[in-house]
This record gives C-alpha cells, structure tokens and sequence, in this order.
C-alpha cells in the first residue's frame, strides 16, 4: 500500500505528460466516467454534500483500522476529481488522513477547484473527509 | 444585418464603447476574455472608475453632517447622484432612497409590511421564477405574520401564467412582488398589465428591477408601479449600493428600517422623530463612494440611451439563439417570446457546472447553477443551467466563441 505522499507524487506524476487542458481535463472526464464509485444504498441525503454547482455523495467505513470511502457526483468533472482525492485518501489509517497535507490538487493546477467560490463540493469534500478521519482517531484512542 | 438608426449607432460604435471597459482588455487562460456574466455582475465604464477616485483623492468626507467644504462637496454629489437615479427611473428625487441593492430594498419593504400591513390570513403575490431575494423576505414575513406566499406559476416557456394571475387577485392580497425580467431565463414579465390588474383591485405592486435596468427604460410615474428596487453592480456602477424607488404616499406611510443617524429630527430617551423620506431609511453613513459611482454609471448608460442599447441587445440576442440552436442537443430552459439578457440552455444529459468549468479553461466566463432561483429549477427538473448574459459591450465575436466553446466542451464531456 503507497503512503499518501507517494500516491499525490504518483498523480503529480502522471499529470506531467499531459500538454494541455484539454487532456488534462479529458483524463479527468474519463476518471469520472470510469469509476462506479459508490453503492447505491449509500446515496442518500445524509451522505450528500451539497454544493452550489454539483452534489457531492461521500461515505466512509472503517475496516481493518483503514477508513474507505467511496463517493459520487452529478458532475463528471466533479466526480473525476473525487476519485482522485479518493485514491490518494481510501484505505489510510484515520491518523494518516488527519495528519495529511494535501498539496497535489495544487500542483496539478486544479487549485481553482478548490476556491470556495467554485462551490463543487470538492472543497467541502475534503473537509468532511479530515472531520471522519480525526472523529475515528477520537474513537480509537477512547478504546 | 437590417437595422433602425437606433440600434444601428451602437453596432457603429461597438468598439469604442468596449474600449471604455478597461477589464475586457485581458487574456483568461491564455484566450482574450470573453465575458458573458452580466446577469451576476456588469463590469465598469472608466468614468464609474474616474469617479470613485476622485472622490477618495479629492473630497471624501461624511455627508450631511459638516460644515466644512469637503463635507458640502461630498454631500452636494451624493445628493447629485440621487437626482440622476432618479432622472434615470422617472421619478422624484425624494422618493429614491439609496440602498445596499435589490435584496436590502426587498428587505426593507418587507419589514415594513410585516410590521405595519400583514395581518394574519393575509396573502402576498410572488411568482414561480423569482430569485431567492424576492421570495425569503416575504416568506419570512408571511410566517410571522401567518400570511399566505402565493405563487403566479408559469408555462413550459417560462412565462407567468396571465390567467392564474387574474383569478388570485383578491381582497386579502397586501402585495404583489415579482420580477421585471427573469435573472434565469431571461422572460420580460408584461409589468404594464400586472400593475393595472393588481391596481383595479387597490393593490400595490413591487417590482424586482434588479435585471430590468441595464437593457429597459423605467419610467416609474409612467408604470405607476409602488416599489421598485435595483442594484447599481447590474447597472454598470459599483457593488453595495442601489435603490428603492417608492411613492411619496407610501415611503410616509412604511416604518424605518434601521434605526441610527442621518435618519432621526430628533432624539431623546423617550421619544424619537425621524427625518422626511428618503433619509428616514438611510441610517448610519451611506455608501458615498459608491452612490456617486452609481450616479456616474447611470449618466453613462443615459447618454448611450436605454432604448438604444435595448435595441442593439435585442439584435444580439436573436442572434446568439440561432447560432446556439445549431448545437446538436442544446436545448433553451426558458423561450418567452418577450426576453432580455439572459439566455439559459442545457446541452444533452451534460452537467452545467461540467460546461461551465470548460468554457472557462477557454477564457469564456459564463454563470452555471441554479441562478438562486431554485424553486424554479425545480419546476422544471433540472439541476441548474449555464447561463449567458449579455450586456451592450458584448458583439457577435463573443456570441461565436461562446458557441465554439460551447462545441469544444460538449466534445470532450461526449
């Protein structure tokens, strides 16, 4: 299992040969496309983040002391950009996750979708993803 | 392209007005911008520009107050810019009272309705395509007061159903409240025949002018409409100023908003007494700066003629429909056959943000969402749109790239 740091340089990586936005963001579609990335069950109100553009659906599960997330979105490029926080957050240790700083978003020069003005969800993805991750460290240290 | 002399001027002198707007003159990721955001925001002529730093370079001081020079200048141009607002709509220049924009106006008629005028069983008139900001200040009013928000629906096309209208108008109805041209759609509402329906019946009638005021002339006097609120950000001034017009009759008869200074003749610990309308609702300093910008978009617009622009987006409109309609899969969320400035479509099951995101990487600025105007969205079971609004200094090159922008990013969602 690659440590956080190593699937961000990882997707830093595979970004770099891309020669411009347009497959880079064709990448991105066809990651949304790709990734069933949620069960249906899972796609509920309580599970919604809601987002001023898109609808973000995000559900967590501890197994084996890694937290997993799944996730969807209505948008494709929303959702092309869930699966990568996914990839580089899913199956991580609770304590990894709230400790991790993430900085490829940055550095795949997608920081604009991070901009609380986008308002895609992602932004407030992230955040709910750190808030499972320090709830179920909190849990794990009261055990 | 056949046109009347008065559109035909602006087509002539499209380039000089462009260059008037200093911001339009840059490059988005690499392409020159192309903005088509007006609905949300217009941008600014340089004398709006020239004159907010001139008043910050030359005379900023606190109006109303002084004695001093500045103070008199400051004041003789905040009051100046309260006689143009007010020769721009037709109307007295006691009877504009300058605001934070559209939402704060509604705000402020509201509270006074829900203080003074509800009562309970009560009914207020909105309609199914009003922006959140004409339907949360009187939804919030009604449920105090338990009165009734009715809701004018609308047709598949996206304009108000006339009929419904007529037979909701009755003697329990305090208010109506609707919007002069849909912020979503684009659909100019027939206001005309709204005040004189509401009126036969002795009820006032509010109007949203928010996205009227850029394309539409407003007489007030002539309309003989009661409120009428609009934001100088839409109108080519500044943000955090616009107005509330208001009758004579009723600006004397509505209870203060907020209470502070500027708005009182006198004060003590029992009893205050508050100035004359339009002070009476201006408490604490205004927005000077931007009264006065205000004031000098206005003069701009003025001296390019309302009508005139008008006219010329008109052209432009139906222009930017046709090319649109060539796109295989887009279809219009709105097609009244009176419209202005916005034009809202969908293109196949794609998602607007999606569209959105990808006219922007092609320095293409267009809003996608639901507008504030969820309800509406809603009626017609749809996520949001992508939305393009036009102003006077937009041309057919912009209309042709949208529409390649448009290809491009329904090529690469495909």
């Amino acid at each position: 299992m690659m440590t956080i740091k190593e699937q961000q340089d990882r997707i830093i990586e595979d970004f770099e040969v891309f020669g411009d936005w347009m497959e880079k963001y064709e990448y991105i579609i066809q990651l949304g496309k790709d990734l069933p990335l949620i069960d249906p069950k899972y796609k509920t109100d309580d599970n919604l983040i809601r987002g001023c553009q898109s609808k973000v659906w995000l559900h967590a599960e501890l197994t084996d002391g890694k937290l997993v997330f799944t996730a969807d979105s209505d948008a494709v490029i929303t959702k092309g950009l869930v699966g990568l926080v996914i990839q580089v957050l899913s199956g991580q240790t609770p304590k990894d996750i709230a400790e991790a700083e993430i900085y490829f978003i940055d550095a795949i020069g997608l920081t604009s979708h991070l901009s609380p003005t986008r308002s895609n969800g992602l932004l407030s993805m992230l955040k709910q993803i750190k808030l499972y991750a320090i709830g179920y460290q909190a849990k794990s240290l009261q055990n | 392209m056949e046109t009347t002399t008065a559109e035909h001027i602006i087509w002539q002198e499209q380039d000089l007005i462009r260059n008037e707007f200093p911001i339009l003159k840059q490059t988005v990721n690499g392409r020159p911008l192309v903005y088509l955001d007006n609905g949300a925001t217009t941008q600014k002529p340089v004398s709006v520009i020239r004159s907010m730093q001139e008043y910050y370079t030359m005379y900023n001081s606190n109006v109303h107050r002084g004695v001093h020079t500045l103070s008199q200048q400051a004041t003789a141009a905040y009051e100046a810019a309260r006689h143009q607002v007010a020769a721009f709509i037709g109307a007295h220049h006691h009877e504009v009272v300058f605001t934070k924009g559209t939402t704060d106006a509604i705000n402020l008629v509201a509270n006074g309705f829900r203080k003074d005028i509800l009562k309970e069983g009560d009914e207020v008139i909105i309609s199914a395509m009003e922006h959140h900001s004409n339907i949360v200040p009187w939804q919030l009013a009604c449920e105090e007061k338990n009165a009734k928000l009715k809701v004018i629906p609308i047709t598949d096309k996206g304009e108000l159903e006339m009929d419904v209208f007529r037979s909701m108008l009755n003697p329990r109805v305090k208010l109506v409240s609707v919007a002069w041209v849909s912020n979503t759609m684009g659909t100019v509402n027939p206001v005309k025949e709204i005040i004189e329906l509401a009126h036969e019946q002795g009820i006032p009638v509010m109007l949203d002018a928010a996205q009227a005021a850029a394309h539409i002339p407003i007489r007030v006097h002539e309309l003989d409409v009661d409120f009428l609120a609009l934001s100088g950000h839409k109108l080519f001034g500044p943000t955090g100023i616009g107005i509330l017009y208001g009758k004579e009759s009723w600006l004397d008869k509505l209870p203060p908003y907020q209470g502070g200074g500027d708005m009182i003749k006198h004060v003590t610990f029992e009893k205050t007494t508050y100035s004359e309308p339009p002070l009476k609702f201006e408490a604490g300093t205004p927005a000077i700066c931007e009264a006065i910008g205000l004031g000098a978009a206005v003069a701009w617009a003025s001296k390019l003629g309302i009508h005139r622009i008008g006219a010329y987006e008109h052209q432009l409109t139906e222009y930017a429909i046709a090319q649109l309609k060539a796109i295989p899969g887009l279809r219009f969320i709105g097609e009244a056959e009176h419209r202005s400035g916005a034009i809202s479509f969908l293109v196949g099951d794609t998602h607007p943000s999606d569209v959105g995101v990808l006219l922007d990487q092609q320095g293409i600025a267009v809003r996608t969402g639901h507008h504030c105007t969820q309800p509406l969205c809603d009626r017609f079971g749809i996520p949001g749109t992508v939305r393009a609004s036009l102003a006077v200094y937009n041309n057919t090159e912009d209309i042709d790239r949208l529409v390649e922008g448009v290809h491009k990013a329904v090529t690469l969602l495909g």
